[in-house]
């Protein structure tokens, strides 16, 4: 045991024991579990003479989250024992990420599964805490409403949060993605076989990469009017430059002497591109897909500040700010969010199977 | 020069590609106001003249946006709302203290993740997460509520409070770059490297500062170049929901209400020369830390 779980194991058995002294302040009946989960907590001390498997402490660590989330709401003001074992809690899940961690590294080999485990525990860890502290410490839901309060609103008003992803996500984003990704591949290729202009195109694409692109938007709903074309053609402009600038630097990936083979077959211009630079490319152009996967999402929602038809994403977290429904905007985030991820793992895994070659794929 | 002869032709044929361009999509309103007035058989070149030098065009020419600029850059007083510097000065107060709140954050990340085998995998994945997720959505709540939480409840008064709301937004947005970049520069010394350290009897803090920290720097600085410019854009996405106004993104939004096609392009360009001063600022303070470090010119 490292010095660092050392401690973590007897500061979060010493909290537990305290937080147990305490609530026996309180009538036996109340809060049962939270009390066994204390309990428990204190008796993990044990684990200095008899020693305890990390599994343990992540069993420990979820008890105590199931234990908090049932109790809340049982003592009308919180008592201080109730945070001490929220603190517990979250030290033994802790203690276990640590404890897990550094048996992964030991035996790396299966390590797919458990270390997905880690992240996935994290996030559960911070949900709980947001939960509980928002719930608990009455924190106003205008300030930051608890994730089951969010969990609620999405269920409640999937239709509206359907309306809204389709005109931000499946007709903005996608098309505006497909054609500003597609636009800046072939201008890389056209470019590509004069010298000239990709030495005067190349800098300036450097350059405009580092421009704050989202501000076109305003011209961009000046010129394309309110609907979706305005906000496709902000994801155009913003996509483009990136997909330019990574598939003119990936056709130049491939090295001299694989060009030069290529010639000693007597292989033409395009079946050079096709057989050896554009899959040299690949990664280049993977890359710059999925940095554009989440500039599409961020140029569609907030060239919906600038106007819209009443749906969508942009506009409805716009709109509720402004009517303090604050657990709408949440809903509408996680939505973004949810489908951010999901077309950035999508992207991800379609690089997994076109570029299967590249070290950094076999190597995972 | 033969590296910008090609940046200049490129440059000169997007100015033509611009002039072409606002003739055409000026053309509708120039006609019906030659119709409105009954002029018939303009000349071409009077035509021309004329779509480039309206009111409120659909697409303004550069000579009136860099007119716009001069306008309201030497000819106003620095402090007056009219002039584009104090709209700059705004949002680059703003991006500055996000930007160094996000540097500090996402070196801080760094170091914990380099250092720490359980929070390199715990944090690791939701920082790449955080990145897929809009942010930039959350910009009007940020805004609004912390608006209301800094003035409300903690008493700032409100040009601050303003300033901290859209400098968080900077910070989120450019903490990611500085973090990645930082944890791949403190990991870039190799284990020959670490060894001779531990032959040493070098500590932790030891290894860190005269090794990993030394050798992450070009790392730092090719990440900060990024952070700078990603904090400028949510600077200024922060300032355009809800009512801010003053700085380049309230101004763009003002310039979106009133039709102001101008404006609205000047302070795109004013953001965008800002953006490239951010960039450059970063690169000399590169330069000097290198030098100052002892490193050798490329």
């Amino acid at each position: 045991m490292s010095q660092l779980q050392y401690y973590l194991a007897v500061v979060a058995g010493g909290i537990c024991a305290a937080a147990l002294g305490f609530s026996l302040l309180t009538p036996l009946e109340s809060g049962l579990l939270l009390k066994a989960f204390l309990a428990v907590g204190t008796l993990s001390l044990l684990r200095f003479v008899v020693p305890l498997g990390l599994w343990i402490d992540g069993a420990i660590a979820v008890f105590g989250a199931v234990a908090l989330l049932t109790t809340l709401g049982v003592y009308a003001p919180t008592p201080a024992f109730f945070w001490l074992a929220l603190v517990g809690a979250w030290l033994f899940s802790w203690l276990f990420v640590e404890r897990l961690s550094h048996a992964l590294a030991w035996r790396i080999s299966d390590s797919a599964g458990l270390g997905l485990l880690i992240p996935v525990m994290f996030g559960l860890t911070i949900l709980v805490i947001w939960e509980v502290v928002t719930r608990a410490g009455n924190v106003p839901q205008v300030i930051l409403p608890p994730p089951s309060m969010i969990g609620a609103r999405i269920m409640a008003s999937l239709p509206t949060l359907w309306a809204d992803f389709q005109q931000t996500f499946l007709k903005a984003v996608l098309i505006g993605y497909v054609l500003g990704c597609g636009l800046g591949f072939v201008v890389a290729i056209l470019i590509d076989r004069s010298p000239f202009l990709k030495a005067g195109l190349l800098p300036l694409g450097n350059f405009v990469s580092a421009l704050p692109i989202v501000g076109v938007a305003p011209i961009m709903v000046m010129w394309f009017g309110f609907d979706w074309p305005s906000k496709a053609a902000v994801v155009v402009i913003m996509t483009f430059f990136p997909m330019l600038v990574n598939t003119v630097a990936g056709l130049n990936a491939s090295s001299v002497i694989e060009r030069d083979l290529m010639r000693t077959y007597a292989a033409g211009y395009w079946q050079t591109l096709m057989k050896l630079r554009l899959p040299a490319a690949g990664p280049f152009i993977f890359n710059a897909l999925k940095i554009n996967s989440t500039l599409a999402l961020i140029g569609a929602i907030v060239a919906e500040f600038f106007g819209t038809p009443i749906v969508g994403m942009g506009f409805r977290i716009s709109t509720e700010v402004g009517r303090m429904n604050v657990d709408m905007v949440w809903a509408e985030i996680a939505v973004a969010a949810v489908a951010g991820s999901v077309f950035y793992a999508g992207v991800a895994l379609i690089e997994r199977g076109v570029t299967f070659w590249h070290p950094s794929v076999r190597g995972a | 020069m033969k590296r910008v002869l090609p940046i200049i032709v490129v440059l000169i044929a997007i100015v033509l590609v611009w002039y072409a361009a606002a003739i055409g999509m000026n053309a509708q309103w120039q006609s019906d106001v030659y119709r409105r007035a009954n002029v018939t058989d303009v000349p071409f070149t009077q035509f021309a003249m004329d779509t480039w030098n309206q009111e409120k065009p659909v697409l303004p020419t550069a000579h009136q946006v860099f007119g716009e600029l001069y306008n309201s850059t030497v000819l106003v007083a620095p402090n007056k709302p009219r002039s584009l510097l104090f709209h700059a000065w705004v949002t680059f107060s703003a991006t500055a203290l996000g930007f160094v709140m996000g540097s500090l954050l996402g070196i801080g990340l760094a170091v914990l993740i380099v250092h720490n085998e359980a929070m390199n995998r715990s944090l690791m994945p939701w920082i790449v997460a955080s990145q897929t997720i809009p942010i930039l959505a959350l910009a009007p709540l940020i805004v609004v509520i912390g608006f209301n939480i800094f003035t409300g409840t903690l008493g700032i008064p409100t040009d601050p409070a303003r300033l901290i709301s859209k400098a968080i937004i900077s910070a989120y947005l450019s903490f990611f770059p500085v973090a990645v970049g930082m944890v791949k520069g403190l990991r870039s010394p190799e284990a020959i490297q670490l060894d001779l350290m531990h032959t040493y009897n070098a500590s932790a803090n030891q290894t860190f500062w005269k090794l990993r920290w030394p050798a992450a720097v070009p790392y730092l600085f090719t990440s900060l170049k990024v952070g700078v410019a990603a904090s400028l854009v949510g600077a200024i996405v922060g300032e355009m929901p809800t009512g801010a106004v003053a700085g380049l993104g309230a101004r763009l939004l003002a310039g979106s209400y009133y039709s102001q096609t101008t404006q609205i392009w000047a302070a795109l360009f004013a953001a965008s020369i800002l953006a490239a001063l951010l960039v450059i600022a970063v690169g000399v303070v590169e330069k000097l830390v290198n030098r100052s470090m002892g490193a050798r010119p490329a």
